[in-house]
């Protein structure tokens, strides 16, 4: 993939913008239009600590830092409707899927491989392609153990259905992982039998309720232990329509009640090719619109994260990217690796003058908007190409995915992405492409882009999406805000029509030969 | 008496490794392998033979 973000394309990109301090100040981000991307005065001190610089566990630090994934725990202990363990494709992009497993050692010197070659790296997360906590969990803590001597400034965090969950509490707490995801997709075994065919538990293999009504009081119990030992869990939820979707206002109430930090409702992937249940018995996944309602009807006390890739189990750099063919196994077995994090820090510190800036500057282009225009404006989707930074910095032609705001009185929010093939193959547009990125961001007012060629504009234009270029390498909340305010007057004068557009597909990422 | 392993239906996940309590598999050449002297169906030990009921390939069986 090409789509990598170096050090310097987020460093040199323009100036950073120094925006004159509101009575906000530095606190900046105080309004709950953030979502996950809550700045400090939303969030206790310690709790912010821990996920300023998390991408997974902070929208905002989505797009500043990469995380990577180990695959050292291809073994696990239940079976799930949506996955099929004995699937591994090198083209797919969804959990559990890999192309090498790794041993302990071998994943431990990838990850200072890739520490000194991506000085964004800031998390290593462990989520299978099994589950990280089966086979006793052995792989996944002798990982840890070693890359908690070789590059201590790492976080470690990682992801469990939960079955083997309490088992492990102590060890996790004693281990300094202070971020764990646990997949919950109901809390009523009715709905699980749906879900889970099978889970192994104490020495056997059960079925049906009794195995959904298991490993639901286990999902519990872990949850529970780990929120009360000041351990971060988010969790995460497959939306699977007709199964477990309105239930999952269920499970959000559930997970809240005990004490989850974020809650992350994923879109079902399913196709017969993937040889899972759901997709060969034809189970569809939810509509952009649909998921939308779902994540908006269970956003209260309690954060939804919205900026999920599904990502696989051995995915490296910035969430939306993937660098893993850059380091499989032979490929790290040459790199001469040391332990050696000044890159890394120097990363850390820009990205710490830089944010205390940002916050600042979008309350003030918030508070522009919320004193401008009237509160009875409706709010629009805007899509965005980036390759990082929180700037429009990528070509509508090599963009894989657009980022989704929503823009209104109250601010820009993030609210997914949509993705997409490219446009441009060799310097000319795809018209096929074209037409599957005009159905991904149907439901958008307007799509800001780095650059833009003229025929793609004009069909843009021509299908209701008005195409800006005016913004480029400018950051997005603040664009977005200046566009929203501009639109709110172009209404006033008639001049626009409101428009909902139509419903969004929702798709996995393509094939792409990109692996060796 | 024991279990064998479908070498051309294995995953490689070695589920069913952590789960012998007999330490009777391994993993060799690309695939995991029951050790037929070892192995004892768990008989007397569990209710259900530990690799077959782990493994999600269900290519632990008899041999």
């Amino acid at each position: 993939m090409s789509n990598v973000v170096s050090l310097d394309g987020i460093l040199g990109v323009g100036e950073l913008k120094s925006a004159a301090l509101t009575s906000k100040g530095a606190s900046g981000c105080a309004s709950s239009s953030c979502g996950s991307s809550s700045g400090p005065s939303d969030l206790p001190a310690d709790v912010w600590e821990k996920v300023k610089n998390h991408p997974c566990y902070s929208e905002e630090a989505h797009h500043y830092f990469a995380r990577m994934h180990v695959a050292v725990a291809p073994a696990c202990n239940i079976q799930c409707n949506y996955c099929n363990r004995k699937y591994d494709c090198s083209n797919e992009s969804r959990p559990g899927v890999v192309s090498e497993k790794l041993t302990p050692e071998q994943a431990a010197k990838k990850v200072l491989a890739v520490a000194q070659e991506v000085p964004q790296l800031s998390v290593v997360g462990i989520a299978g392609p099994g589950d990280s906590l089966a086979a006793q969990g052995n792989n996944t803590f002798r990982t840890f153990d070693l890359i908690a001597k070789s590059a201590p400034d790492i976080k470690l965090c990682l992801s469990t259905n939960g079955l083997a969950l309490p088992d492990h509490v102590e060890r996790i707490k004693g281990m300094n992982i202070d971020h764990v995801t646990i997949t919950i997709n109901m809390v009523d075994a009715e709905v699980g039998e749906r879900i889970y065919p099978w889970i192994f538990y104490d020495h056997k293999r059960w079925t049906g309720r009794d195995a959904a009504q298991i490993l639901h009081e286990r999902q519990m119990e872990g949850l529970e232990a780990l929120t009360s030992a000041g351990i971060l869990v988010k969790v995460n939820s497959v939306m699977i329509p007709g199964v477990n979707d309105q239930h999952l206002v269920e499970v959000n109430k559930a997970v809240r009640e005990r004490g989850a930090f974020l809650h992350n409702i994923m879109p079902l992937i399913s196709d017969p090719a993937h040889g899972t249940h759901f997709g060969l018995t034809g189970q569809r996944g939810p509509t952009a619109q649909e998921l939308k309602a779902l994540q908006d009807q269970c956003e209260g006390d309690l954060k939804l994260m919205r900026h999920c890739r599904q990502c696989r189990a051995d995915a490296v750099g910035l969430l939306g990217e993937d660098r893993g063919g850059e380091f499989t196994a032979d490929k790290v077995e040459a790199i001469a690796v040391n332990t050696d994090d000044e890159a890394r820090r120097l990363y850390r510190e820009h990205v710490e003058v830089e944010r205390a800036e940002r916050h600042a500057s979008k309350a003030a282009a918030r508070e522009e908007v919320a004193e401008s225009v009237a509160a009875d404006v409706a709010p629009i989707l805007i899509a965005v190409a980036t390759k990082g930074g929180e700037r429009i910095n990528e070509h509508f032609g090599h963009a894989t995915e657009f980022q989704i705001y929503e823009v209104g009185t109250s601010g820009a929010k993030f609210v997914g992405h949509r993705r997409v093939d490219t446009y441009c193959e060799g310097g000319s547009g795809d018209e096929d492409a074209l037409e599957m990125v005009l159905n991904a961001i149907g439901d958008c007012t307007a799509v800001f882009v780095a650059k833009i060629g003229a025929c793609p504009k004009e069909k843009l234009s021509k299908a209701g999406i008005e195409p800006v270029d005016g913004f480029a390498f400018d950051y997005i909340e603040e664009s977005a805000l200046t566009y929203f305010k501009a639109h709110a007057e172009r209404a006033a004068q008639g001049a626009v029509q409101s428009r909902t557009g139509r419903d969004a597909v929702l798709r996995p990422a393509e094939p792409v030969a990109r692996r060796a | 008496m024991a279990y064998k392993i479908k070498g051309a239906e294995c995953t490689a996940c070695g589920a069913c490794e952590a789960e012998c309590p007999n330490n009777a598999i391994s993993f060799k050449k690309g695939t995991y392998v029951i050790d037929p002297a070892t192995c004892t169906e768990c008989n007397g030990q569990f209710s259900s033979p530990q690799c077959a009921s782990v493994c999600p390939a269900d290519c632990c069986v008899p041999a």
